[in-house]
Order: structure tokens, then sequence, then C-alpha cells
């Protein structure tokens, strides 16, 4: 039986992850549904997978080394399995392949559009820098992914993915901006909460090089759209941490990121086995 | 549950496995700041790795938070006495800025405070001269009011660029302890502070080659030093086939645009070192105040 519903340990939650962690939810059948997009679709027929009551207890099943978790039940044989993200650092490396890919996929659309042919040359050039970084973050990824599983497994490189942006007006200024903040926000908070899922140092870096960048592209879009004002790093988006006052960057589960940017990813892939938060915290 | 049960959740065995790996890899990142020399550093940071590894390697967080604060402490106290100085016209976007950053550093000084202070390490901060002995004058003590403008400005460009490469250059270190990811919320945050600096300043929000923009004072170049970074992770992203995505202008520029570097903890203490300035006794050791 096929359901949409995505495996708890996609989104663990032991209870130590709590503290800092002020947005931090499960992703529920519902906000798939708001997301408009069935690309992350779980196969499963074990009902104790699925447990939005389990915030309370401690984790179900605390800790598993990761073993392959059962003989896979042949799944709908009639159709093409979907591409899953993969597990350890090259999961979390193709999780953000997938962001990059999009990211680059709306400014490429951008500047194919009536707003950027009509833009200041200020904003042309603006779009333009937006639109070759994440070209080359995209390029990058496919690049250090192929190389970090090595010849003969390109299977577990991210295929290039398809997108659904029929939401987005490329002619208006406001929907192309408000479209751009959305990406580069959910970007830095899905890069700050990844990087306690990551094994590697030298992955940790490179994230930590990217992830600033997107920052950079949040805060001058946000000052394009509004210009005499904090939004730049505006409470709208900040959050608290230990009371100290609304001053950091989200930091998101990928469950979190799926809801508020997968509507755009048209192509159909799973994150059953995404590495756990190291600490949780 | 508070930072010592949160400290006391993860077993030091853990934090000992992670951290050679750590500090192997971070002495490979040493070899960008080798330029810079390792002048005095005031908070006694040097020392205390030597001494007391064994204490470090329990309390992996504590080295790069007191750097971290250090940092801190400098862009709080730089944006409160900007803002007192009457150099920035009200309401402006300057104004804005400064308003909301100088919030958010203060932020970041009291998360790093109460840290440290529940691991039992000192927080006093520095004492700090803006004007470097006299190079600068960021709050207008002069009277060219012009002149403090645009200093103001570009110190606050400097110290939010180099809080972006290091607290990066840290992150390593923070690997599988809770802080990790406080320091990445910081660490991000710092990134908007200094594109919106950089885009008053008319420059571009992103750092292009290892330049540090019109109208930088050449005292700053040190924060810039090593950005011009075209390979990452192995890969010259310039010699990359860009296909039917090609890249607007120029491949270079473009590549350093898109990763920001870190800078280690060597580099970022010079750096600060410029603006602090040397206890009452003068032989720069900060523990022997009262």
């Amino acid at each position: 039986m096929k359901r949409p519903v995505v495996k708890v340990d996609f989104v663990d939650e032991s209870p130590k992850n709590g503290k800092f962690k002020s947005r931090r939810r499960f992703i529920k059948i519902g906000g798939l549904a708001f997301a408009g997009s069935s690309f992350l679709m779980y196969s499963c027929s074990e009902d104790d997978d699925f447990n939005p009551g389990q915030q309370q207890g401690p984790d179900p099943e605390p800790e598993e080394p990761e073993e392959p978790e059962e003989p896979e039940e042949p799944v709908e044989p009639e159709e093409p399995a979907a591409f899953d993200l993969g597990s350890g650092d090259v999961g979390i490396l193709n999780y953000a392949y997938a962001l990059e890919q999009l990211e680059a996929a709306f400014y490429t659309a951008v500047r194919a559009g009536d707003y950027y042919s009509g833009a200041p040359a200020e904003e042309q050039e603006l779009i333009d820098d937006l639109y070759n970084h994440e070209v080359i973050h995209r390029e990058f990824f496919r690049a250090a992914i192929t190389a970090a599983v090595g010849e003969g497994n390109e299977d577990m490189v991210l295929p290039d993915l398809e997108f659904n942006t029929d939401s987005i007006d490329f002619n208006d200024r406001t929907s192309v901006l408000e479209t751009a903040r959305l990406l580069e926000d959910t970007g830095v908070a899905a890069y700050n909460g990844a990087g306690d899922r990551l094994e590697s140092a030298t992955y940790l870096t490179i994230a930590g090089k990217i992830v600033s960048v997107e920052a950079r592209h949040a805060s001058a879009i946000r000052s394009l759209l509004n210009p005499q004002s904090a939004d730049f790093a505006g409470d709208d988006i900040l959050v608290d941490i230990q009371g100290t006052g609304v001053a950091y960057d989200r930091a998101a589960d990928p469950s979190e990121i799926i809801s508020e940017a997968g509507g755009f990813i048209a192509t159909e892939f799973t994150a059953d086995n995404l590495p756990s938060p190291m600490t949780g915290s | 549950m508070s930072i010592i049960k949160m400290l006391d959740e993860f077993t030091s065995e853990n934090l000992t496995k992670k951290t050679s790996s750590r500090r192997e890899l971070f002495s490979t990142f040493g070899s960008l700041g080798k330029k810079a020399a390792v002048a005095a550093v005031p908070f006694g940071l040097a020392g205390k790795s030597a001494s007391a590894s064994t204490f470090f390697q329990q309390r992996a967080h504590e080295e790069p938070f007191r750097l971290a604060l250090t940092l801190e402490y400098l862009e709080a106290q730089f944006y409160m006495m900007a803002l007192e100085s009457g150099v920035l016209e009200g309401g402006s976007r300057e104004e804005i800025a400064f308003m909301k950053i100088s919030e958010h550093e203060d932020a970041h000084v009291a998360l790093l405070q109460a840290v440290l202070e529940e691991a039992g390490v000192n927080t006093d901060s520095p004492s700090f001269d803006f004007t470097v002995g006299g190079m600068f004058d960021p709050f207008n003590e002069n009277g060219d009011m012009e002149t403090a403008r645009a200093q103001v400005l570009a110190l606050a460009q400097a110290f939010e660029d180099t809080g972006v490469r290091a607290y990066k250059g840290q992150a390593p270190m923070l690997m599988g302890t809770p802080w990790l990811e406080p320091a990445l919320q910081i660490h991000s945050v710092e990134a908007r502070h200094a594109s919106e600096i950089r885009r008053i300043r008319g420059l571009k929000g992103w750092i292009t080659g290892s330049e540090r923009g019109a109208g930088m004072p050449d005292a700053t170049q040190a924060v810039y030093d090593g950005e011009d970074v075209v390979t990452q992770g192995g890969v010259d992203l310039t010699t990359l086939d860009y296909g039917d995505s090609p890249i607007v202008g120029d491949v270079t520029a473009a590549v350093t645009q898109a990763f920001d570097e870190p800078i280690n903890s060597e580099t970022a203490t010079t750096i600060a070192n410029l603006f602090i300035v040397a206890d009452d006794n003068g032989d720069g050791e900060e523990d022997t105040e009262g």
C-alpha cells in the first residue's frame, strides 16, 4: 500500500532536540497537501513508523545502528521506484543539491521573464549574481556527490529534478522577489539545520561557505523588497535562543524545508534515510 | 532544559573521539592564516590550548566560543558607540541597520556569556579602541562628519565580514557538541548584516576575489585575504562545464563570490587585536587586571 506518509525517523525528534527549536515540527499529511506536491512518497505498510504523538515520549527506537530496516517488500512494481536521497553525508549532500537545483532553476526562469528584462540595471546585476552563484553551487554538488559516491555508483547522485513554477509570475517584480526571499531564507535554514547531521568536517565547512552566501542573498533580496528597513535580518524570519533575543537564523529540519519549498519540486523523490542530528541541538 | 544539563547529556567519549580528526582538519585551514602574524593573544587562547588539552576535549566549545565572544563584544560595543555618537543620520537606512544589528550583537553576547559562565570560563570583555590609536575617527571625535560616516560604515563592514569568516572557521571545532547549531545560527545572521552594510556602502553584498571593496582602508585587507578561492572540495569550479547554464560575466569572480572562506582563530585574533587595547599595565596580559 502506498501512502503519502513520511517516515518518522526522517524527522527524528529526540527529547534533547527541543531546546533551540522554537519552530521544529513534525511533517504532517496536511503539510504535504499544503505543499501541493506528492514528491515525498513513502511506501510503507507499518503503521508504527508514523507516530504523530511521539514528541512527549522517549524515542521509540533509540539509536538503532543503521541496519537496513527489513528486507524490502517489492513495492508497486509497475512504477519505477522514486529516487531516495540516501543516507549519511551523501544523503545530506543530495538534499542540498535538490535545493540548489531549485534555486538555480528559479533564477534561470527569472532571467527569461519580463520582470528581469525590464528591471533597472542594478537589479538585473543582482539577479545575474544570484543566478551565477546558484548555478555554481548546483554544479559543485553534482561534481562533489559524483566524486563522493565513486565510480559505478552514479545512480546514488540525485538526478536532474523538474520544477513546478506555475505559482510564480515571472513578469511581476513582487512575485519574483518574494519567491526569491522564500527560497533564500529557506536555504539558510536548511543548511543551518543540516550542519549537525554531517559527519565530515570538510563537508561541514563547505556547507558553511555556502550558507553565508545564501544569507547574503536573503539579506539583499529583503532589502530590495523593503530598502529602508531592518528586513534584511528581520524579526519575521529570525528566532530567539534561550531568551537572549530574536537574533538567530532558523535551523530547520528537512521535513520543514520540504513543506516550505517542496511545492516547487515536481519530481518525486524520497528522503527516508537522511541522518538524524548528531547532538540534537 | 538548562545549558548545564545539555552539556551533561553528551559523553566526553564522543567528544574525544571527534576532537583528533577535527584538529587535524583544522590545521589544514591554518595555512590560510599563516601570513598573519600570531601577535599577542589578549585573551589567553594560545597558552590555554597547549596546557589544558584534556580540559578542552571535554569542553570543545569553550575555545571557539571565547573567540566568538571577543568578536561579539567588539561588535556590540562598536554599534553601541556608533549609535550614541550621532554620526548616523536619524531615520537613515544606516541608522535603521545599525540599530537592528546592535540588538543582534547584544543577544549574541548574552548567549555566549551564559554558555561560558556556566562552564566557569572568564567572560571579561577586553577594552576596545575603535580609532586604532588615532588611525580612524568613526565616532567623529575630530569634527569631520563626512570622514566619520565613511569610517563607521567601513569598520562595520570589516567587523561583519570578519565575523562570518571567524564563525565559519570555528564550526569544525564544534562538531558533535550541542553548540554547533547555535553557532551556525549566529554565523548566517552575521552574513545578513555584512550584506546589508556592504550594500549601504554601494558594494555587492558578497565578496569578489579577495577585494576589500571601494573605500575600505588598507588596514582592513587582512579581513579579505584568502577569500579568492576557486577550488572547493578538490573541484576547480572555474573549469567546470556549465553547459546550457553559462555563467554571466567573469567566471572566476562569480566562483569566488559563491563561496565565503573561513579564517582560523589566529587570523581572527590578529584582526580583533587591531582594536583591542592593552590593559593599564601595558603588558598585554588580560588576567592581571583586577
